[in-house]
């Protein structure tokens, strides 16, 4: 129906992901950028392609399955979830137990990655499951208490269990993301070292990112396709009115543990796909506030859409840099002391340990919060403020302006 | 089998074990029943979940030091007054910019939530939670800083057999038991406290209390000012965390004093306010103690290899998540009733 982008003669054509022309178009140009990030050929984004920001890129792509994970929870079913770090840190050791190299310090079986990978959602389903008709027994607000406990729980768990985990201070090493058919010398194709794909010379980093950006790209369709199903539907009722929703014939205890199975699971491959691309992680990893990293992921870019996970894992993920460049540029204009900024940003940085300012780039050494803390911080206040002010998030904010710019000159 | 849980059967008591079980159990139960009370007095006013309730206690904890020990107010004024009474009143004051804490964080970032989803709200304070633990710990820094209380080290000796109290000279008989001061210090308060949380709520502002926690439109309607009553709810919360910020400061750690691990000591509170309910105030004293004994004991008696370390520090969470299974509404909670 052209010039009427909004009249739908069908039904899978209004239930389509990509319903409308703008979408279709910038979903491809998103998907073009992607692909062309590590490549330097685009103005403007030349700087994706240096390695830290694709490691950063493949940081967001890891956080968007994670963070698809808990919106099935806490977006579409409704319930608060803190033990999403509890989950991915499952899904981690599930991985390093099968898939990392025998014989060395820490217990690995040398399983390819196809089959820890899967393996590493499927056991943090099966713990999610079992854990299921407990924290559907206790209603809303108790089920936040459970999961704290069960992060706690676990940290002691992980703390201890030294064999596999390789204890609090140490940690231990992860499976590569290599991918093999069997346990062959030589992996078939290897995402964590330089070399030329069909013919193009690409970093490791740029590898890794395409894997990444594939997986990620899967969960996103799986997620989706969740979402606007019979059982997406009957999560979002439960949500809205579960007393409402059994009455209809939704069967809320099958469903929550559903929700709970399937949150787990991604939260399971997110862990691994985590700690294998950082490659040795801690236990102390997995705290809380990883959990809060990505409640503010949900809430930054608007809870129960895909879009909006997107949107929130690229402003969680890339801020602790940006912050980081920012404090980093104002201690050169401080430090060189000239002009009017230098006054002004004196206020924010503390160059030396005796100076006061809001951030202090040498943690420890005196008053102000060093970066990690300030990010913490930020984080916090986003929460906060994104829940006040526009609990829709990020996402709500383009509706807005959408909804403004397709009424426009009308308000309406 | 650890000869100790042996030897408890036969009443044959270790008496330094024991005692030290029962000491500790007691100072864990009372940091966690006040912890437990000043969530409950916020939940059962404002039916807000408060996450942030262990870095309140660690603000709090961190300005008993700073006026105690750091600039030392208002004792520099009092010349000559006694030690105890300068430390109570550097306290006073710091419970004083606690309430006030309080009554800031509900005007400026709870007032706008009222009437949303309560996992909102809920999310909300877990907010509040990392903004300000990330503050404090910032101010605190690295090392733990002294709380300046004039109890210090000090111990008074119990004999169990007489039952008589004895000098320290007598502390190696065989039923000796070591009480330190700060334990019956907060024993004291944590008593005070209680009493005056059940007087309060039987009184004319604590009715309105219970009033607004059961109906805050029909509350408001019989002339209750419901924006008042939060705030002073959130204000008495933040000096009941405060106080038990100060009493986790106190004794059971060494080195004692505030440090950046108050808050998370705080959130083994969490399982005593479940245990008991999250608006009971019986429930929150009986739940307090129960996990205190629970992990003192745990510390004491269950230290066999395999579990590793720091078990007494997980079992509150264990009792939490077992309790749950079996009541899901906590012991001495409401249950909720659904209605159509």
């Amino acid at each position: 129906m052209r010039g009427r982008p909004h009249l739908y003669t069908t039904y899978e054509s209004d239930q389509a992901i990509l319903n409308t022309t703008t979408k279709k178009v910038a979903a491809t140009i998103a998907l073009a950028l992607m692909v062309a990030a590590p490549f330097a050929v685009v103005p403007g984004m030349m700087f994706l392609a240096e390695s830290d920001w694709l490691r950063i890129l493949s940081t967001i792509a890891i956080f968007v399955i994670g963070g698809l994970g808990l919106n099935i929870l806490l977006g579409l079913a409704g319930q608060v979830s803190l033990g999403h770090a509890f989950f991915m840190a499952v899904g981690a050791y599930t991985a390093a137990i099968l898939g990392a190299t025998p014989g060395g310090l820490h217990l690995g079986l040398g399983l390819p990655i196809w089959i820890w990978l899967p393996a590493a959602g499927v056991a943090a389903a099966a713990i999610g499951v079992a854990f299921g008709p407990a924290a559907v027994r206790v209603r809303g607000l108790y089920l936040a208490f459970v999961t704290l406990g069960l992060v706690f729980v676990g940290d002691y768990v992980f703390r201890n269990w030294v064999s596999a985990t390789g204890g609090a201070e140490v940690g231990r090493t992860f499976p590569p993301l290599e991918f093999r058919i069997w346990k062959e010398a030589e992996p078939l194709v290897d995402f964590t070292s330089d070399g030329s794909w069909f013919g193009v010379e690409l970093l490791a980093e740029a590898k890794t990112w395409y894997l990444l950006l594939a997986l990620a790209l899967v969960f996103m369709l799986l997620a989706k396709n969740l979402q606007r199903t019979r059982a997406g539907r009957a999560l979002q009722s439960i949500r809205d009115r579960d007393i409402a929703a059994e009455i209809m014939g939704v069967n809320e205890f099958a469903y929550k543990l559903r929700a709970f199975g399937i949150s787990s699971f991604y939260a399971g491959v997110a862990g691994a796909l985590l700690a294998s691309f950082v490659g040795s992680v801690i236990p102390a990893r997995w705290d809380l506030f990883l959990s809060v990293q990505f409640i503010a992921i949900v809430l930054i870019g608007g809870a129960g859409t895909v879009s909006g996970v997107v949107l929130g894992a690229i402003f969680v993920t890339a801020l602790p840099r940006l912050v980081q460049d920012l404090t980093l540029w104002m201690q050169d204009i401080v430090t060189s002391g000239e002009g009017v900024l230098a006054g002004l940003f004196d206020i924010f940085v503390a160059t030396n340990s005796t100076d006061f300012g809001l951030i202090n780039t040498l943690p420890g050494t005196g008053p102000g919060l060093s970066v990690f803390q300030l990010n913490q911080v930020i984080y916090g206040l986003l929460i906060i403020g994104f829940l006040i002010f526009e609990p829709l998030g990020l996402y709500g904010i383009w509706l807005r302006i959408r909804n403004y710019w397709k009424g426009w000159p009308f308000t309406y | 089998m650890n000869p100790g849980t042996l030897i408890l059967a036969q009443e044959v008591i270790v008496p330094s074990e024991f005692g030290r079980m029962l000491v500790n159990g007691l100072s864990l139960g009372a940091i966690y029943a006040v912890l437990a009370l000043g969530f409950v007095i916020i939940f059962k006013s404002t039916q807000v979940l408060n996450f942030a309730h262990g870095a309140l206690a660690a603000i709090g904890a961190f300005l008993i030091a700073y006026f105690a020990t750091v600039v030392n107010i208002p004792g520099r004024w009092i010349e000559g007054s006694p030690e105890l009474l300068q430390w109570l009143l550097s306290v006073s004051a710091a419970l004083i910019l606690a309430a006030l804490i309080g009554l800031v964080l509900e005007r400026v970032f709870l007032r706008p939530m009222v009437g949303e989803a309560l996992f909102a709200v809920a999310i909300v304070t877990l907010g509040i939670d990392v903004v300000l633990r990330n503050v404090t710990n910032d101010f605190i820094g690295l090392t733990p800083r002294p709380m300046g209380d004039p109890f210090g080290l000090n111990t008074a000796g119990f004999n169990c057999e007489s039952a008589t109290w004895i000098g320290t000279a007598d502390l190696l008989e065989p039923c000796a038991v070591r009480i330190p001061h700060t334990t019956i210090f907060q024993l004291v308060v944590t008593v005070v406290l209680v009493i005056a949380v059940s007087l309060f709520f039987r009184s004319r502002t604590g009715v309105a209390m219970r009033a607004t926690a059961w109906d805050q439109e029909a509350a408001r309607a019989q002339g209750i000012s419901v924006g008042r009553i939060f705030g002073s709810s959130w204000a008495i919360g933040a000096v009941m965390a405060a106080i038990g910020g100060l009493f986790i400061s106190m004794f059971p750690r060494r080195p004692s004093g505030v440090d950046q691990f108050t808050a998370f000591f705080a959130f083994r509170a969490f399982p005593a306010i479940i245990l008991g309910g999250l608006d009971s105030v019986v429930g929150a004293i009986v739940g307090g103690f129960a996990i205190g004994f629970a992990e003192s004991a745990a510390s004491s008696y269950l230290t066999f290899d395999w579990l590793g370390n720091g078990f007494g520090g997980v079992v509150p969470y264990l009792v939490m998540l077992i309790i749950l299974l079996i009541r899901p509404y906590g012991i001495f909670g409401t249950e909720e009733i659904r209605r159509v």
